[in-house]
């Protein structure tokens, strides 16, 4: 395993005590892409730095690559690459810089550091923005040129928090494709989001994470299939009078695998994808149907199963 | 590629590699840079000792000169490099510090470098204390030309004057990382107000602390700043003539205020950087 946690957990003393972990264990396999998928808050951040050494945990023990974190930090950021939420490029620094600098820091020689540098620059496309400072560059360019720094010293970790917070979906699906290319290199991607269609796409696995604990830990498609359905009814109800009589109606059908009431009426799982959806329209109907929403199960809907909320309350 | 070898090349070539990296930088601003260690020294100088001495009346204008008895720039000479010791050591460490912890979070990649967080933190200090160590150096040859009576600089022990001019440098480096990571950094604005002028006006720049045997209370006072350490050390090391304090102690007590400011200053930047 290169990447093991064990009963972590980080409390934030103060007037306001938080638990932003709260005793989360897990492994990722070398080679994965893996994903902690949450809301905002979930400690998902501060998980990853933990992982990063740039904060210590209250409790638990993270290893990387076998070495303890926060026993032997400089060793351990031999073996990590990062790239945090926000943009920490070097704004004094131009993108053959900011990458040439982080290659030196970690003990490249210069001519080493050069080839190193010329060689990221054209795999990320960055040659022609080369002599560019950071200032110049665009959200989803300076994201690029944090990845390749990030992964400049040959880490076997990269962590990226948040990657496409605040990119546009062209600059997302081209941040995507950079992150697989990086499994590629067989470089070991754990990422965080809140967006469940990343995770979805993007990772090997991923674990759903909500006030600092793990939910549940499988492979995108083996935690949709764990929803037990292939289409879900969404139906909005003009008044809430009826929906207890609705609702055991049609879990008496054929087709469904079960109802479960929301705020604004029915969510009904169905078995199979053909034919049901007339008769929950005609069983529905008696009880002021005013909308119908029909989707396939996401992790979103793993993530309302298992916490009753919204993933971006 | 990485470097192999001992747990010491790593942190060495590491501590290198921010040093370039500083080095390159201030060599891309050496103009702002120039301005700023010049402008300073150059200006005090032209005022009180080339403008006032012209003027009708000067010297009674000018109080200090009067009661030293001796030229007044033979005085602000080691004053205004302590100053210049100490304004670089806020300009190269707390400034930008200000900057990186608060809107850019730059240092955030520096401080994931293989090397102790607290190396990095020493990294500023060496780094500001070369700069401040030009920045003194600047401070000749203006003394120099600029005066219109010229400066009775006499130095009798280069090697003390060396380990003054080293010591009060970096204790200036220790200085900016206390304060740039003690003072918020949307409050860095008033540093200039609340700690830069105190520090100045009372750290026996532009009098030695023998003068103030008059007001006790002030001369007492002023022994926990400093600034007054690193002035007075540059007074008995270059105008042996003037009164200062005795070497020993001035050795003494720079090297209490490098060891403290350090320690507060790393424990700062650890609070900072690591949650």
């Amino acid at each position: 395993m290169i990447v093991e946690i064990e009963g972590l957990r980080k409390v934030y003393e103060g007037k306001q005590r938080v638990v932003a972990v709260d005793g989360i264990d897990l492994s990722v396999s070398p080679g994965v892409l893996y994903g902690f998928l949450g809301p905002n808050g979930a400690g998902k951040t501060t998980t990853i730095s933990i992982c990063t050494t740039r904060a210590l945990p209250t409790a638990g023990k993270v290893r990387i690559a076998g070495i303890d974190v926060v026993k032997s930090p400089s060793q351990a950021r031999r073996c990590i690459g990062v790239v945090p939420q926000y943009n920490t490029l070097d704004r004094a620094c131009t993108i053959y810089e900011n990458i040439h600098f982080h290659c030196l820091y970690f003990g490249f020689s210069q001519a080493d550091a050069k080839k190193r540098t010329d060689r990221l620059l054209e795999q990320f496309h960055l040659t022609e923005r080369a002599q560019a400072y950071p200032a110049q560059l665009s959200g989803g360019l300076a994201q690029r040129v944090q990845i390749a720094r990030a992964i400049a010293h040959h880490p076997k970790v990269l962590f990226l928090d948040e990657p496409s917070a605040g990119l546009d979906p062209q600059s997302r699906i081209a941040m995507w494709e950079a992150v697989r290319n990086l499994r590629e290199e067989g470089i070991t991607v754990v990422l965080t989001t809140h967006y469940m269609e990343e995770a979805d796409e993007l990772c090997d696995r991923v674990a759903i994470i909500d006030h600092g604990r793990i939910l549940v830990e499988d492979t995108p498609s083996a935690l949709k299939n764990s929803v037990g359905a292939q289409r879900i009814y969404e139906l909005d109800l003009r008044s809430e009078q009826g929906i207890p009589q609705l609702l055991q109606t049609l879990q008496r059908q054929p087709g469904v695998a079960s109802v479960e009431s929301t705020q604004k009426g029915l969510r009904v799982f169905a078995e199979g994808t053909e034919g049901l959806l007339s008769e929950v329209v005609h069983a529905a109907n008696p009880y002021g149907l005013r909308d119908l929403t029909i989707t396939e199960p996401s992790l979103e809907t793993v993530f309302i199963r298992l916490t009753g909320r919204e993933l971006r309350e | 590629m990485t470097a192999g070898g001992s747990l010491r090349t790593q942190y060495a070539r590491a501590f290198a590699g921010l040093f370039l990296r500083d080095l390159h930088v201030l060599r891309r601003e050496l103009f702002p840079f120039v301005i700023r260690v010049c402008m300073n020294p150059m200006l005090f100088l032209f005022v009180f000792t080339f403008i006032m001495p012209h003027m009708s009346g000067g010297a009674s204008m000018n109080p200090t000169a009067a009661a030293m008895g001796t030229n007044f720039s033979t005085v602000l000479l080691p004053g205004l490099m302590a100053v210049a010791i100490m304004f670089s050591g806020i300009a190269a460490v707390a400034l930008p510090l200000a900057q990186e912890f608060g809107i850019t979070r730059e240092i955030d990649d520096r401080v994931m470098c293989p090397l102790p967080v607290a190396a990095v933190a020493i990294e500023k200090i060496v780094f500001s204390a070369m700069q401040s160590i030009i920045a003194a150096a600047v401070v000749f040859p203006l003394a120099y030309y600029i005066p219109s009576t010229p400066v009775v600089a006499h130095v009798n022990n280069w090697p003390y004057l060396i380990t003054i001019l080293v010591l009060a440098s970096v204790t200036s480096g220790a200085l900016g990382l206390t304060i740039g990571t003690t003072v918020e950094p949307k409050q860095i604005g008033l540093i200039f107000g609340v700690v830069v002028m105190p520090i100045t006006f009372l750290g026996c720049v532009y009098y030695p602390w023998t003068a103030l045997s008059h007001i006790r209370w002030l001369q007492i006072g002023v022994l926990v700043n400093p600034i007054v350490y690193m002035s007075e050390g540059l007074r008995s090391a270059l105008t042996p003539t003037l009164p200062h304090m005795h070497p020993a102690l001035i050795l003494g007590m720079l090297v209490v205020f490098l060891v403290l400011l350090t320690w507060l200053g790393s424990r700062g930047f650890m609070r900072r950087v690591i949650g």
